[in-house]
């Protein structure tokens, strides 16, 4: 008490609990945003914002992810309003999607496709940050999360498979819960415990819906920490070079704006396309045959999107190593911005660099290929050798690369780089146009 | 470079595109036949009278095995299908025994169908439909089409595909046909059409192959009853979207060449 009356008021610390103010808008929406401000944050980070004026078409992707994520969800609550998580009315309640529900087959065809082509767009958004080097400094994070992202992807995308309880989802549901059978001591009573009985059953298909939905949420979350990243780190871009002043960017709107919205639109098209005439063309015909226990499909295969990773599980001969080699042959990525230490973060001037990247391409594909291919002979084989190139693009390439390799030389800003594109001293792959 | 690029990825979208669909041709290795359906392509539609003569086969010679469980009368007068009249459907499904119930009085009671029901199965369950068939069970059409690598090609296939000539290197059990596109060139159904196998109302010659093709479209139908509604929508969207790209493009040219000149 006393030191309180015995200091002279100027002494004390001034403190603000209430931040209300500041607001560059008058009348409600200052009101609003003197209280709440979102509108200022807004304008700050989505019409302001700064960013780097070489950004290609290849930066759409996370713009058209976001929409895919968005639509997904959209016609994931519709669909959820008519289906039934039950083993006996699962397939029967998506047919009535398809027959009865007023454009429930739109929905429904919509739903599935946008998966597909938000895996098309992931991949292409993964191989925009490899080549162009947006894992490195101080992007590390940013990178890390949205791994994340594609893991709860992948969980999700796997466990909506299962849902239309066809011959694929049960056959496909059977074998992937499998795979924590391989956890030693464990396994076995891991698997029973996922499922909820001793084989993949009501039980199951009921908690999948559910993970379904949470998790579908869950990415919306870590999204949004994908996003805030990126708005602290900013963007990077083809030259892999930082804005230093306004000769190097544009604002936001509506320069970036505009050109996501023709890459969203070419890309909504090419969707529309093929779900309008070929829905069913990324998806298995099996999977129209109601599940049954007791007839095991001819081959059993994953989704497209799987199938790289499907390949590296099956070419390691032990179940548990084969499980570590396919989840560590997506968690190592997040180990790249550390095992790729070059200062050059654009593959425009890493001339070794860019070749790894497009053969590691090449075994994405090649990997694709064997998993959808039966597990033998020659395909084995070859699905070992694209497994071991997988590993050592990370653990020696990546490193070694940065060891020996000399860069082109580097102009020295954004707007440099934009002149000796112009002069055609260095050529930079864009999709279509500028 | 930019060469090199465009073809890794082209090169690599047709790779999956290939990848999905050499997996589903690999159950085979005979080219199946393919009709010209007249719902293929972008503008595809379907044959009123041939969807309405399929139905006939359907019902005078599958339905004496398959179930069709998933399509109800009605569907046969709803747009986009046979567009039987109403009169038509009530007729239809009035020429089945449907049991119903339980009454007032807790019994059970067979009453005519009515367009709300669903085609009548020819078995009670899939026991019995086996013990019919020696051990077979003939699977549901009601989106068998979309249920086999091939879709409509390959049921078409399958039945023209009997061929009294077994080659020497297949033996067949009792009860078991050859087929050239079945996989493993073994069915357990016999030969279902032969010329003249049914009589069509409109005069249409009932050869084998009309009847197969009518069936076909039918079952096509059965499995996708929107099929017509989604290529016209899909053609709408495609045409409206391809504008809108094209404009969208021409106002990011426009708003960027006012920095791009600055430079």
């Amino acid at each position: 008490m006393s030191e309180y009356t015995s200091k002279p008021e100027e002494k004390f610390e001034s403190v603000h609990t209430n931040k209300v103010g500041g607001s560059p808008y008058k009348g409600v929406v200052g009101w609003i945003d003197n209280r709440l401000p979102i509108i200022r944050m807004f304008r700050h980070e989505y019409l302001d914002f700064q960013v780097p004026k070489s950004l290609s078409y290849f930066w759409s992707f996370g713009g058209i992810l976001t929409i895919c994520l968005l639509l997904l969800i959209l016609t994931g609550i519709s669909l959820g309003m008519h289906y039934k998580p039950d083993a006996k009315h699962a397939f029967e309640s998506v047919e009535k999607i398809m027959r009865d529900v007023n454009f429930g087959w739109l929905i429904r065809y919509a739903h599935m496709n946008l998966a597909s082509f938000f895996f098309i767009a992931v991949y292409l958004h993964i191989f925009r940050g490899l080549y162009y080097g947006s894992y490195k400094e101080p992007r590390q994070l940013m990178w890390i999360i949205g791994i994340v992202i594609f893991f709860l992807m992948m969980a999700t995308a796997f466990l909506g498979y299962t849902l239309p309880w066809g011959q694929m989802s049960y056959w496909g549901a059977t074998v992937i819960t499998n795979l924590f059978s391989a956890i030693p001591l464990f396994g076995e009573s891991i698997v029973t415990w996922l499922w909820g009985d001793y084989s993949v059953g009501d039980a199951a298909l009921n908690r999948f819906y559910v993970l379904h939905w949470l998790i579908a949420f869950l990415i919306v979350g870590v999204v949004v920490f994908h996003v805030i990243a990126l708005h602290i780190v900013g963007s990077n871009n083809p030259s892999g070079i930082e804005p230093k002043d306004t000769r190097d960017t544009v604002t936001f709107a509506p320069y970036t704006t505009s050109k996501d919205l023709v890459g969203m639109l070419v890309f909504l098209l090419i969707f529309v396309v093929v779900m309008m005439y070929a829905p069913n063309y990324l998806g298995h015909p099996d999977n129209y045959i109601p599940a049954n226990p007791m007839v095991t499909p001819a081959h059993i295969v994953p989704e497209w999107y799987f199938l790289p990773f499907y390949a590296i599980l099956r070419s390691i001969p032990d179940k548990l190593m084969g499980v570590v080699a396919m989840v560590s042959s997506i968690a190592v990525l997040g180990l790249l911005p550390w095992l790729d230490f070059s200062k050059v973060r654009s593959s425009v001037f890493r001339p070794i660099w860019k070749q790894c990247v497009f053969l590691f391409v090449l075994d994405f594909f090649v990997l694709m290929y064997i998993g959808g291919a039966p597990a033998e002979g020659i395909y084995l084989l070859i699905g070992r050798i694209g497994t071991a190139f997988w590993f050592a693009f990370f653990f020696i390439l990546a490193p070694l690369v940065s060891l020996v390799e000399k860069p082109l030389p580097m102009p020295q800003s954004i707007h440099e780089f934009e002149d000796w594109k112009k002069q055609g001293k260095i050529k930079v792959f864009q999709f279509f146009g500028k | 470079m930019k060469n090199y690029l465009k073809f890794i990825f082209i090169f690599s979208f047709i790779f999956i595109f290939s990848t999905t669909s050499s997996i589903q041709a690999k159950e085979s290795n005979v080219s199946l036949l393919k009709p010209n359906w007249t719902f293929n392509g972008f503008f595809g539609k379907f044959d009123r009278a041939q969807l309405q003569r399929g139905y006939q086969v359907y019902k005078e010679v599958c339905a004496s095995c398959h179930s069709m469980n998933l399509v109800s009368f009605r569907n046969l007068a709803e747009p986009g299908g046979p567009e039987f009249s109403e009169a038509e459907v009530k007729a239809l499904a009035a020429q089945y025994e449907i049991q119903d119930g339980p009454n007032a009085d807790g019994e059970m009671f067979t009453r005519k169908g009515i367009p709300s029901d669903r085609f009548k199965s020819p078995y009670p369950n899939e026991l019995a439909s086996r013990a019919a068939n020696g051990g077979a069970y003939p699977p549901d059409m009601s989106v068998l089409v979309k249920a086999r690598p091939g879709q409509s090609d390959y049921i078409y296939s399958v039945l023209m595909g009997y061929e009294e000539k077994v080659p020497a290197n297949i033996k067949l059990e009792d009860g078991v046909y050859y087929n050239k596109y079945m996989s493993g060139n073994k069915i357990r159904m016999a030969k279902p059409l032969n010329s003249g196998g049914v009589e069509y109302a409109d005069g249409t010659k009932a050869t084998e192959e009309q009847m197969a093709k009518d069936v076909v479209s039918f079952l096509t139908w059965a499995a996708e009853p929107h099929l017509e509604a989604r290529k016209k929508l899909g053609f709408k969207s495609v045409l409206y979207l391809l504008i809108l790209t094209i404009l969208v493009y021409l106002v990011k040219k426009k708003i960027w060449s006012r920095i791009e000149s600055k430079v």
